[in-house]
């Protein structure tokens, strides 16, 4: 199943990383907004590579995403973004012949190892997708707690439901008629209920791949809005092609060209005072 | 403008042509069921679906047990099939990607050429020859192997249509992926699959050559798998071949019983298939 496990070699200095960074990350016991926010690191990302087949798609990315932040993912069509993102959750690995190697610790433990099965690092790294996806066969409600029903957790899953389409901001629209098809609502709708659905398995990490790309500018405006409520809670990793929503939406912001992480910074400073002349280029419209 | 006169005379021309080969093929398909129908309906009675059949030159009677015999082999059939079938080709759509899911998918498409009567043979060799005596249960194997191969394969074609997307929107809220598989990607192939089934139940349903020497045919009332049973198709055979004139006119009637039956299935098949497509996504 997971290529990487298989050839990267147990004893490598990869593995060894898991053992260096044991301490669990400080976390503020009452679970409230840090008062420095990017100082408490929730993923860890060290010389992360990835390859689809031969193709070397990500070269040694190391970053660190700060617990209850929004870090966006910026660059050319390409650039290995998207990669990087589904590295975090171990999705790039389904695509036959891919494959990623390096460290991704999460509260200090690394979730790429060998003995680290990918659907533990799912149930707490979520991912909202390009296109909405909600499952056409279930219902509103269903696709709310497919997440809570696939894997028997047992609870009160209309709570839940109800919760999390309010954390989506979709309750007002849909509480009349849970039982409706997903498949009734609008593309902005879905793509809000695919983020009620991955909020309602509780993860600690929201990743969005381009989550607002398929819909029109108020179906946007509402997904950003969103954005910034989420990062109360949850901390948010973003890939968008849309730089302005970049800086709308994002505290840091990590620029990829070629497969290269080319700078990552705050993201005023990368779009007023990049350090690297190429993140200039870019953000300024030379090139993309 | 005699540019514009020239192309209006060669659409004219070819939507003729098209239109002519359209009627063509419609034809002998209307022929067929008026046919059927006009020869078949004047015997259709309730009695013809309820009674046995009467030996020649006495009137009444009917092809009840041979319907319910059809039924019951096809029946027995979907026992076997179903689950080797759609098993198949969901370990197609799953894992078929490698040389053994080539292989497999190879060995289907043959199989599904072979002639309906060496399946019948096959089946003779194997079951009838065995137990030394015809029965239901080897016309059931007879008709599961026929069955099979189509069931794979469009099993298959159903599951690589459910969109990647679902199958990631799964696995990204922490499913296993044979729980992925099972609940989320087979549950939305689902409408796709039973239409698959419906279609392969009723071709199973018309066929006469692998029942011949597998079930052979019987002229009563037959629930037990290991007797020799009666079919619509074979019983249609057995009267149409008959020197007899009445019988003549039951097998008119009793194709009809069948065309109404496969029919049927079509339809129902093809209700379905509608309304799923109708609540597919994008």
């Amino acid at each position: 199943m997971n290529a990487a496990q298989e050839i990267a070699p147990v004893n490598s200095p990869l593995r060894r990383s898991v053992h260096v960074a044991e301490t669990p990350a400080p976390r503020s016991p009452d679970g409230s907004l840090p008062a420095a926010p990017l100082e408490l690191p929730k993923l860890k990302v060290e010389k992360l590579n990835a390859w689809y087949g031969s193709n070397h798609a990500l070269h040694d990315v190391s970053l660190t995403v700060p617990a209850r932040s929004v870090t966006a993912a910026i660059g050319p069509s390409g650039c290995g973004k998207s990669t990087f993102l589904r590295c975090l959750n171990r999705m790039h690995e389904l695509i036959p012949g891919a494959r990623a190697e390096g460290t991704l610790l999460i509260d200090g433990k690394n979730l790429l190892g060998r003995d680290v099965d990918p659907v533990e690092l799912r149930r707490r790294v979520g991912m909202v997708f390009q296109r909405p996806n909600p499952f056409p066969t279930m219902s509103i409600r269903d696709n709310v707690a497919a997440g809570l029903k696939l894997n028997g957790i047992p609870g009160n899953h209309a709570e839940v439901v109800e919760r999390t389409l309010r954390q989506a901001a979709l309750w007002d629209e849909v509480k009349d008629r849970l039982d409706a098809s997903a498949l009734s609502l609008s593309g902005g709708q879905q793509q809000r209920l695919c983020i009620a659905r991955a909020l309602a398995v509780q993860p600690e990490v929201l990743l969005m791949d381009e989550p607002a790309s398929a819909l029109d500018p108020i179906a946007t405006a509402k997904i950003e809005d969103l954005i910034h409520e989420l990062k109360e809670r949850y901390t948010i990793v973003i890939v968008t092609h849309n730089m302005q929503q970049a800086g709308r939406v994002s505290d840091q912001t990590a620029f990829f060209y070629m497969g290269d992480l080319v700078e990552v910074g705050p993201t005023e400073k990368i779009f007023t005072n990049p350090s690297e002349k190429r993140t200039e280029d870019y953000v300024t419209g030379k090139f993309g | 403008m005699s540019r514009l006169r020239w192309r209006k005379a060669v659409d004219l021309f070819w939507t003729v042509v098209s239109g002519a080969a359209v009627l063509a093929a419609v034809i002998p398909l209307a022929s067929l069921l008026w046919l059927v129908i006009s020869h078949g309906a004047p015997g259709l009675d309730l009695g013809f679906f309820t009674s046995l059949p009467t030996p020649v030159g006495e009137p009444g009677g009917g092809v009840g047990n041979a319907i319910v015999g059809t039924l019951f082999m096809v029946g027995l059939a979907s026992l076997f099939a179903l689950p080797v079938g759609i098993g198949a080709g969901i370990f197609l759509a799953e894992k078929g990607d490698g040389k053994l899911g080539g292989f497999v998918r190879f060995t289907a498409e043959v199989l599904s050429g072979v002639p309906s009567i060496v399946v019948g043979i096959v089946a003779y060799g194997l079951v009838v020859a065995h137990m030394k005596r015809f029965s239901a249960l080897a016309g059931g194997v007879a008709l599961a192997l026929l069955m099979i191969p189509s069931l794979a394969r469009s099993t298959e074609e159903f599951i690589r249509l459910v969109p990647q997307a679902l199958r990631e929107a799964s696995l990204a809220l922490g499913v296993p992926a044979w729980k992925t598989s099972l609940r989320v990607v087979l549950r939305t192939a689902l409408g796709g699959i039973v239409t698959a089934v419906l279609l392969a139940v009723a071709r199973a349903a018309g066929e006469t050559a692998p029942l011949l020497f597998t079930a052979l045919n019987n002229q009563y009332w037959n629930s037990d798998p290991f007797q020799p049973t009666a079919s619509l198709t074979v019983q249609i055979f057995n009267y149409a071949i008959s020197p007899y004139e009445d019988w003549h006119q039951k097998a008119w009637t009793a194709a009809l019983v069948l065309l109404l039956l496969v029919g049927l299935l079509n339809l129902f098949a093809r209700f379905l298939s509608r309304n799923r497509l109708q609540g597919a996504p994008r």
